[in-house]
C-alpha cells in the first residue's frame, strides 16, 4: 500500500461541556491515548489544535458541542490495532458516558496520496458525503474496506473517474 | 472443506493430540517440537500435521530457524499454527452467529453498553455461582478453560493472559460493545474472588481482557 495513507475523522457531540466534571473521564485520559496513538505502528500524523498537544479546541461546521479526531495511518489494520486493540478501547467502551447517541455517521475514512495533509475542512466534507450517500471509495467506514485502487487512486486514469468500484467486505469471518 | 469434515480429521488420537499440543503453543511449532510435544515419531507426526493442514484446521509456514539466508542456510522448517477458520457443525442446522450479529448491531447503533453490562456481569455471577469457590490464579485458569478462553500465564504468574476470544468474529465486528461485555462478564465471575481483578488490555490477537492480581494482594 506504499503510496498512500488512511485519513480518518471521527466526531461526537458532548453530553456536557469539556471542563465539566462529568467529562473529566474523557478529558483526563487524552493526552496517554494521544501518546499511545503516537507511538503505534503505522500512525503518520493526527490534528492538534494551536498551543495544544489534542484537537479539543477545534471548531468546526458541525456545531459548537462537536468534537473532533483526525488522523493518518499508513493502513486500515494500523487504524484499527490502534482504535480496538489498544488502551484507546477503554474509552470507546465508556462513550455513552460522555457522548451523545450519534444518529448518524460519526467516523469517515479516505484514502490520501502519502505526504498529503488533509484539512479538517476536507475531512468534514468527507463526513457529509458519507452521511448522504452511504458507504463509497471515497468515504468509508470500518465495516466497508476499500482500496487506493477502488478510490482511483495509484491506477493511471484517463478521465479522472474512480476505477473499480467493486466493495469488498471486511475480512471478519 | 465442509465444517464437519474438518471436525471428522479430530477424530484420530494422536491427530488430536498433535493439534491440541500445537493451538496450546504462544510460538509457531516445528515438526520436531509438535513431534516431541505429543510423544509422537517425527514421521507420524509430519504425516498428521499435514492432514490438519488439507482440513483447514492449522496452517504452515516456512521459516528458517537459524536466521541464516542464501546457499548453505539449509531448507526452511516448516512451521504449523492454529488457522484462523472457525468450525461449526449443528444438527439440525442451526445459525445463531447471524442473529448474534444482528442484535449486536442494533445494541450497538442504540448504545445498549451498560445495559448488555449489566446482562454480562449478573451471567458471570451466575457461572461463578455454579464454579465454585475460585480463590487463586490455578482456578481462574481451569474456570475460563471450560469457557474456551485458553488462558494462558506470564512468566512471573501474576498475570493470566487469555490466549481466545470466544466471541471472536462479534468482537471484530463490534469492538466497543462486545469487548465491554466480555469484561462485564469476566468481572461478574471473580467478582468474590479476593485480591483478583478482570481489566481491559486488548492487544492483537488476543482477547481483550486479562486476569491479574490485584496490587493490594501483593506482599
Amino acid at each position: 500500500m506504499a503510496g498512500h495513507h488512511l485519513a480518518q475523522l471521527n466526531v461526537g457531540t458532548l453530553r456536557h461541556p469539556l471542563d465539566h466534571p462529568l467529562t473529566h473521564g474523557f478529558t483526563s485520559m487524552l493526552d496517554t491515548l494521544n501518546e499511545a496513538a503516537d507511538r503505534s505502528p503505522g500512525f503518520v500524523w493526527r490534528l492538534v489544535g494551536d498551543g495544544s498537544n489534542d484537537a479539543t479546541a477545534i471548531q468546526t461546521t458541525l456545531g459548537a458541542d462537536v468534537i473532533v479526531n483526525m488522523s493518518v495511518w499508513e493502513s486500515r489494520d494500523s487504524l484499527w490495532d490502534y482504535v480496538y486493540r489498544s488502551g484507546h478501547l477503554d474509552v470507546l467502551r465508556r462513550r455513552a458516558e460522555w457522548f451523545d447517541l450519534p444518529k448518524t455517521a460519526f467516523q469517515v475514512m479516505w484514502w490520501i496520496p502519502a505526504g498529503h495533509v488533509p484539512t479538517v475542512e476536507e475531512a468534514v466534507e468527507r463526513l457529509h458525503h458519507l452521511r448522504a450517500h452511504g458507504p463509497s471509495p471515497s468515504a468509508f467506514g470500518f465495516r466497508d474496506t476499500y482500496t487506493p485502487e477502488d478510490a482511483g487512486l495509484g491506477v493511471v486514469t484517463t478521465d479522472g473517474h474512480d476505477q473499480g468500484l467493486h466493495r469488498r467486505q471486511s475480512a471478519t469471518g | 472443506m465442509e465444517d464437519i469434515e474438518a471436525i471428522v480429521v479430530l477424530q484420530d488420537p494422536v491427530r488430536r493430540q498433535l493439534y491440541e499440543y500445537v493451538v496450546a503453543q504462544d510460538h509457531e511449532v516445528s515438526r520436531n517440537e509438535a513431534s516431541e510435544g505429543a510423544g509422537v515419531g517425527r514421521t507420524l507426526a509430519a504425516f498428521h500435521l499435514d492432514k490438519l493442514v488439507d482440513a483447514g484446521l492449522l496452517v504452515t509456514e516456512s521459516r528458517r530457524l537459524t536466521g541464516r539466508s542464501g546457499p548453505g542456510a539449509g531448507r526452511p522448517a516448516k512451521l504449523y499454527r492454529r488457522s484462523g477458520a472457525e468450525h461449526h457443525v449443528s444438527v439440525p442446522a442451526r445459525d445463531y452467529r447471524t442473529a448474534a450479529d444482528l442484535l449486536a448491531a442494533v445494541a450497538d447503533d442504540a448504545r445498549l453498553d451498560v445495559e448488555l453490562r449489566a446482562a454480562a456481569a449478573r451471567e458471570g455471577r451466575a457461572a461463578r455461582a455454579a464454579a465454585g469457590p475460585i480463590e487463586d490464579l490455578d482456578a481462574v485458569r481451569a474456570v475460563l478453560s471450560v469457557r474456551g478462553y485458553e488462558p494462558r500465564a506470564d512468566a512471573d504468574g501474576a498475570v493470566v493472559r487469555l490466549a481466545n476470544c470466544p466471541f471472536h468474529v462479534l468482537s471484530e465486528r463490534h469492538p466497543a460493545l462486545i469487548c465491554g461485555m466480555n469484561l462485564a462478564l469476566l468481572e461478574g465471575l471473580l467478582e468474590d474472588a479476593e485480591g483478583l481483578r478482570a481489566r481491559l488490555d486488548p492487544q492483537p490477537g488476543m482477547c481483550c481482557v486479562t486476569v491479574e492480581l490485584s496490587k493490594n494482594n501483593h506482599d
